[in-house]
């Protein structure tokens, strides 16, 4: 375990480093221009736009200026080059919005997932099973930012519909817990919807995959009823999988990859600021934001091995 | 006379598939007394597997029909709701599957999966329940069971997994213990340790056995009655005297003949029975051996009753050849065809 510990961080050190550098070289080929050229104006004389390619750092080279980066990063000294505010404090403000939206759906998500997954499992073929995969099939399809609008619409006295949700903002838990759970209970089931069908999909599979086990028939044969064969045996087997899916997907949304739903109901987190920085071009914060963003997705890929190991006895942390 | 715990009378299994209507059990009848042991024996697909997950009440699904009696102790188990036959699963009627890699879950430590079947008939405490575990464990011959019964299923053997499916199998202490081809995926020397240990424990637990198996050499050992099973019908029925010493059924020679054996000449190639078993949707007319039979003949094409044709009482086969004939031609088949006098 102290071993796997050891190899697992010293890999994620390597994959947030080539993560840093790929972006940092991506931005640099994407169309916008000189950086120094954009911030300077239109009106700029070459002196000017020379004078900040100075304070920006970036006449060393590309490794160079690359380096730089991360160190002032790492010390919490990196400033946007658009508004010269601090990326790293910006970010720490944003984290509890986004730990707010993100943690709510995913307890909602993973809930009715594998509510909804069992119920088609166990009518599989009936009638509840099929509105379910119909249903299902609609949450997986419809497109994020529409819903968002929909509800905001409908729900939230935007357009024709009643008002009986907040139409969007953030209310911090401290401030008011009451006005924060009431504002997030939209966004969260607008973040919730699509994984709710695809997991709802993927542990009905599973189930009717384990029912056909030899240990479900054994569980029958030792006289236990269907509800503990179903509960102890065939879920606890058909969850496995599942812990990969939410393990991954609870880490790419707490690591800012909630934007839509962030933008649609104007929740100034830490997927807002993303999408505010992409909309600026401005590096610094783009930086900071996929490096928490990839931090979040190796630290929970570890996270998921070691709860596969006491999930599943048979296999070994190495 | 021993107290009869169940009669089976003419059961009848059938599912409806998308092909068919398919007849894996077509009228097998036996009983079965206390202490005794009732071997049921024939290929894959011959319904030896249906008949025994049949008595557990684990054939039951919306595409099952049942005829016929399944009468355990008195009660009809194929009349009594699911969650009454829950009461006798585990409880009354223990069973060991064949691969016993696959029958344990394998994340629930073995202890854990042994005191969940003595809970769900009993109320005793986890305490109570993991000392009889750890006792039933050290009957079936787990060495060390103190600490073993915190192992996890991948960390036994194959032959001890099936030493701890049978002790899970009989924690209740079942009046009936089914053992469905329990020696199949096993070493040949595991093999003969689980049939004495089955044998051994039947005493001890004053139960009786339903061993199922292909291998008729497997319960020559401990059978006290063995049911030949074809094409989901019971071809021939007898003591273990009547069938290894006066087998009526050409399939019970070829049977015999496949069992490689040191009291006999040897024998190039051990004897195979040519073909396949018929499918069980459009089963052949009269005999359904017939089409592999060496030694069908026009009356064959007419169904032969399950009769006593022998007069060893109790000795039942469906085989309409002369009985003189039979016993004149079949060591050629049981000991090898091209045999030289040795």
């Amino acid at each position: 375990m102290v071993t796997f510990l050891i190899r697992r961080t010293f890999g994620m050190i390597i994959v947030l480093l080539v993560v840093s550098f790929v972006t940092y070289l991506i931005f640099f080929k994407i169309p916008g221009g000189d950086v120094a050229g954009r911030i300077a104006g239109k009106q700029a004389t070459p002196g000017n736009i020379a004078d900040i390619r100075q304070k920006l750092g970036l006449n060393h080279n590309l490794i160079v200026q690359w380096w730089d980066m991360m160190k002032q990063l790492l010390s919490g000294q990196l400033i946007s080059y658009y508004d010269g505010t601090n990326v790293v404090q910006q970010i720490k403000e944003g984290m509890p919005a986004t730990f707010s939206l993100c943690i709510g759906a995913g307890i909602i998500w993973l809930g009715f997932g594998i509510l909804v997954g069992t119920i088609s499992a166990v009518t599989a073929g009936g009638f509840s099973d099929r509105s379910i995969t119909a249903l299902a099939l609609i949450g997986i399809s419809l497109p994020v930012a529409w819903l968002g609008l929909l509800f905001r619409y409908f729900l939230a006295g935007e357009g024709g519909g009643v008002s009986w949700f907040p139409d969007g903002g953030y209310v911090p838990l401290t401030a008011n817990p009451w006005q924060w759970f009431y504002h997030l209970l939209l966004p969260w089931f607008t973040l919730a919807i699509l994984f709710i069908g695809f997991y709802g999909r993927v542990l009905r599979s599973n189930i009717l995959d384990t029912i056909n086990e030899d240990f479900v028939r054994t569980a029958k044969a030792k006289g236990l009823s269907g509800r503990q064969i179903m509960v102890r045996h065939t879920l606890r087997a058909s969850l496995i999988p599942i812990v990969t899916l939410f393990g991954l997907d609870f880490a790419a949304v707490l690591g800012g990859g909630a934007i839509i739903t962030e933008t649609v109901y104007s929740i100034q987190g830490v997927g807002y600021y993303a999408a505010q920085s992409i909309h600026t071009q401005d590096l610094p914060p783009l930086m900071g934001v996929t490096l928490y963003g990839a931090a979040f997705i190796v630290v929970f890929s570890t996270l998921v091995d070691v709860a596969y190991a006491y999930l599943d006895p048979r296999i070994r942390l190495t | 006379m021993a107290e009869r715990l169940l009669e089976v009378n003419d059961l009848n299994v059938r599912f409806a598939t998308e092909d068919g209507i398919v007849r894996a059990v077509d009228g097998i009848s036996f009983e079965l007394e206390r202490g005794k042991v009732i071997g049921i024996v024939g290929e894959s697909g011959s319904g030896k597997s249906v008949t025994a997950m049949t008595l557990m009440g684990l054939t039951r699904g919306v595409n099952a029909r049942f005829e016929g009696e399944v009468l355990y102790k008195g009660t009809d188990l194929l009349q009594i709701s699911d969650a009454d036959m829950q009461k006798f699963r585990g409880n009354e009627l223990g069973m060991i599957f064949q691969d016993p890699m696959t029958s344990l879950n394998p994340v629930y430590r073995i202890g854990e999966q042994i005191v969940e079947a003595i809970r769900a008939h009993e109320h005793v405490d986890k305490r109570t329940a993991r000392a009889r575990t750890v006792e039933l464990l050290r009957q079936v011959g787990i060495p060390n069971p103190e600490s073993r019964v915190d192992n996890f299923p991948h960390e036994f053997s194959g032959g001890m997994r099936q030493r701890a499916m049978i002790a899970m199998a009989l924690s209740c202490n079942p009046s009936i213990l089914i053992a469905d081809e329990p020696t199949t995926a096993l070493d040949v020397t595991i093999q003969a340790q689980i049939v004495d240990l089955i044998n051994r424990l039947k005493d001890d637990f004053d139960s009786a056995v339903i061993f199922i198996t292909h291998d008729l050499g497997v319960i020559a050992e401990i059978a006290d009655e063995i049911i030949v099973m074809y094409a989901g019908r019971v071809v021939e029925r007898g003591s273990k005297r009547d069938i290894f010493y006066d087998p009526q059924m050409p399939y019970t020679w070829g049977l015999l003949g496949s069992i490689p054996r040191l009291d006999r000449p040897r024998v190039e190639r051990l004897h195979t029975i040519e073909g396949a078993p018929p499918s069980l949707i459009n089963a052949p007319e009269g005999c359904k051996f017939r089409p592999r039979c060496p030694h069908a003949f026009e009356k064959c094409r007419e169904e032969p009753r399950l009769d006593n044709r022998v007069g060893t009482p109790g000795h039942l086969d469906r085989c309409w050849l002369d009985v003189e004939f039979k016993r004149a031609t079949r060591d050629k088949t049981i000991s090898g065809g091209s045999v030289e006098a040795a």
